[in-house]
């Protein structure tokens, strides 16, 4: 040995397997606290990933119905005169815009003064929130709507004093089945049909609806259209809506007001999210806790185990692989907490939409973010505490007792 | 230079080392010793005399205040931190009187994981740990954890451990500190085996018979060496052997 040149004695590598190993056997020595400050962890990325997993849901759910349900409804109503009075839309409204060639399908309302009752006992300021409305026959087709029971109203009984109720009007009515009076306009009346919902006309699902003639000849209805409804090809939309005005109202076709009932749904589907960011905060209060933890965790853990760190020192870890052992550690209790996490997030978006019949959706970026945040949380807690029992000198660290 | 002057005489010189730590507390005032090649030799004194803070410089550990500390060639002084873990992985093994094993983790593995620094495949260091372990005796003790073996077989797992790489110096501090004299014994003579096959070995001993045994005794007393400087004849090794029955 004597007598020759040494080569400096230069530390041998860590393989990345052998990293994972030793930070895994500092867990597994101590389970019960390594999942419960990896509990911290996962409730913080529980509660983001359920959070925008359920809001991206409704989303979803939001922009599924309005695919079913189309974007190529327009409805017309009157607005106001140029004098500030309500304005009207002409009797022959209807008719005009069924003459618009892309109009594939077109309908209308009329409001009528009265109200509906289930006999003539309830005083007739009671109108439970249920509008009186001449129909005409195409509303039916033009909204695409269902009868849930019994039917709709054809040429025949738009004559007779027979009533459609929307889904809203028989559910307050306390009304499951057809064929049953109910008093109107001073006058009985029988329901004929139950409409299904209708997530593009609100207003028709609370109606009481009658036909045109039996409106204008026992409820006194004047003949002129409130709302007119009508379908084109999707193509058509722009173009038919510029045509509207001028062709309802040729003389003030600025007392005309059009508007697409899809459009609220698509705004719905657009801002939902924007609620979500307080319960976002919350979940990043959540995971900054859980951070803490394990930080807390790492702290104690390198205090406890000074001598297992002065052995190492012995048998020739060097600092930097005793702080990466640390940090392995720390970077795998969070991630066992994140892995967690996101399981759980996962299955709660799956629960609560399942729940309301939503499609589940879990976004992949928010799984990568996850994955991204506790990587960062494992660092950032680690760090502090790796660097410490890095610093540790050996024989200190063997000395304790 | 990157090269360190070779070692003019043994595995391990120290030369008017001096300790003093925080507080004006002088562990070491001087001292100077050989281990050579082959040496046994026993560290004795007091309590407090400053055998382990010798100890420590000798395996690296912890540097002096002043003086020199020379290991296998090498100047402490010249090497950075990194560079004395290197050396330690390679060319000593501890043994102390904590066993210092990791708990729940079976006896193969505690002394595996002793080889993790020295470059060794995963595979290899199960086989090298398996190896040790039959050499102290624990053959059929592979899968036993810490707490499922006797205070002597822990401490010949830990022996397993420091001498699983083979390291030319073994430094030992009160070994038999924590055992009845039965199972001290068998530490002991499993000491003696390594010695015989080649390996240097200091021992710390409070028990003037286990000193006995040894071939080669260095006497402290205040951080100073009272007897055994100089480098004796070593004794033959059958004076040991003979002590052990
Ligand atoms: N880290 C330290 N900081 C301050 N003083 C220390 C430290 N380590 C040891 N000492 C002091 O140095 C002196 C020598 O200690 P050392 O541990 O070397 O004694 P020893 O001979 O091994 O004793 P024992 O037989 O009790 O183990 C003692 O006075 C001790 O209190
Ligand atoms: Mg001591």
């Amino acid at each position: 040995m004597t007598g020759h040149h040494h080569e400096r004695p230069t530390p041998a590598r860590l393989s990345p397997g052998d990293v994972l190993r030793v930070g895994a056997a500092g867990l597994r020595a101590r389970p019960t606290r390594v999942i419960l400050s990896a509990l911290g962890i996962a409730i913080g990325i529980a509660t983001m990933i359920a959070v925008i997993g359920i809001s991206a849901s409704s989303r979803e759910q939001l922009l599924r119905q309005l695919d079913r349900l189309g974007t190529n409804l327009l409805t017309v109503a009157p607005g106001r005169t140029m004098f500030g009075e309500d304005a009207k839309l002409p009797v022959g409204a209807l008719a005009m815009v069924q003459r618009i060639r892309p109009v594939r399908t077109a309908a209308a309302t009329g409001g009528v003064e009265a109200t509906v009752r289930r006999n003539n006992h309830i005083p007739d300021t009671v109108t439970g929130g249920i509008a009186v409305q001449a129909a005409s026959t195409e509303l039916l087709a033009t909204l695409e709507g269902t009868v849930v029971k019994g039917a709709w109203l054809n040429a025949a009984t738009a004559r007779l004093p027979a009533v459609v109720l929307g889904s809203v009007a028989a559910d307050s009515l306390g009304l499951a089945r057809t064929g049953v009076q109910v008093w109107m306009g001073g006058r009985w009346f029988t329901v004929i049909g139950i409409l299904g919902p209708m997530p593009l006309a609100p207003e028709i699902e609370r109606s009481a609806l009658v036909g045109f003639p039996a409106a204008e000849e026992l409820l006194g209805f004047d003949g002129y259209p409130t709302t007119i409804y009508e379908r084109s090809s999707d193509a058509a939309v722009e173009s038919v809506r510029d045509a509207l005005p001028r062709t309802v109202n040729p003389r003030n076709p600025e007392e005309v007001t059009v508007s697409r009932p899809s459009d609220a749904l698509a705004a719905k589907a657009a801002a939902t999210g924007a609620f979500t960011n307080l319960l976002l905060g919350l979940g990043a209060v959540a995971l900054l806790v859980g951070g803490v933890g394990v930080a807390n965790t790492m702290v104690i853990s390198v205090l406890e185990r000074r001598r297992e760190i002065g052995l190492r020192r012995s048998l020739g870890a060097t600092r930097g692989q005793v702080r990466v052992q640390f940090l392995a550690e720390s970077l795998l209790l969070s991630a066992l907490g994140g892995l967690v996490g996101a399981v759980l997030g996962a299955l709660a978006t799956t629960a609560y939409a399942l729940s309301r019949d939503w499609p589940p959706v879990v976004p992949p970026w928010a799984l990568g973010g996850a994955v991204a945040a506790t990587l960062v949380i494992g660092t950032a807690a680690g760090l502090y505490p790796a660097m410490r029992a890095a610093r540790l000198s050996p024989t200190v660290a063997l000395a304790t007792t | 230079m990157t090269a360190p002057p070779p070692a003019p005489h043994g595995i391990v010189e120290l030369r008017a080392v001096t300790k003093t730590y925080p507080g004006q507390v002088h562990a070491l005032r001087g001292v100077d010793l050989t281990i050579a090649r082959g040496d046994l030799l026993a560290i004795v004194g007091p309590s407090g005399s400053g055998k382990s803070t010798m100890l420590h410089m000798i395996g690296t550990l912890d540097r002096p205040t002043s003086g020199t500390v020379r290991v296998a060639g090498y100047d402490v002084a010249t090497l950075t931190d990194r560079e004395l873990s290197a050396l330690r992985s390679r060319q000593l093994g501890f043994v102390f009187q904590h066993f210092h094993l990791a708990p729940g983790v079976s006896a193969l593995d505690n002394v595996a994981d002793g080889l993790l620094y020295s470059g060794t495949g995963r595979r290899a260091r199960r086989e090298r740990a398996a190896a040790a372990l039959e050499r102290v005796g624990l053959g059929h003790r592979l899968r036993h954890r810490p707490s499922e073996l006797s205070g002597g077989e822990q401490q010949r797992v830990a022996l397993a451990r420091a001498v699983a790489g083979d390291p030319p110096l073994l430094l030992a501090d009160e070994p038999t500190g924590n055992l009845d004299s039965g199972a001290g014994a068998g530490v002991l003579s499993l000491l003696a085996d390594l010695h015989a096959s080649g390996t240097t070995i200091a021992i710390i001993t409070h028990d003037a018979e286990i000193a006995g045994w040894c071939a080669r005794q260095v006497r402290l007393r205040d951080g100073l060496i009272v007897d055994g400087h100089d480098h004796d004849h070593p004794s033959p090794v059958e004076l040991l052997r003979g002590a052990r029955r």
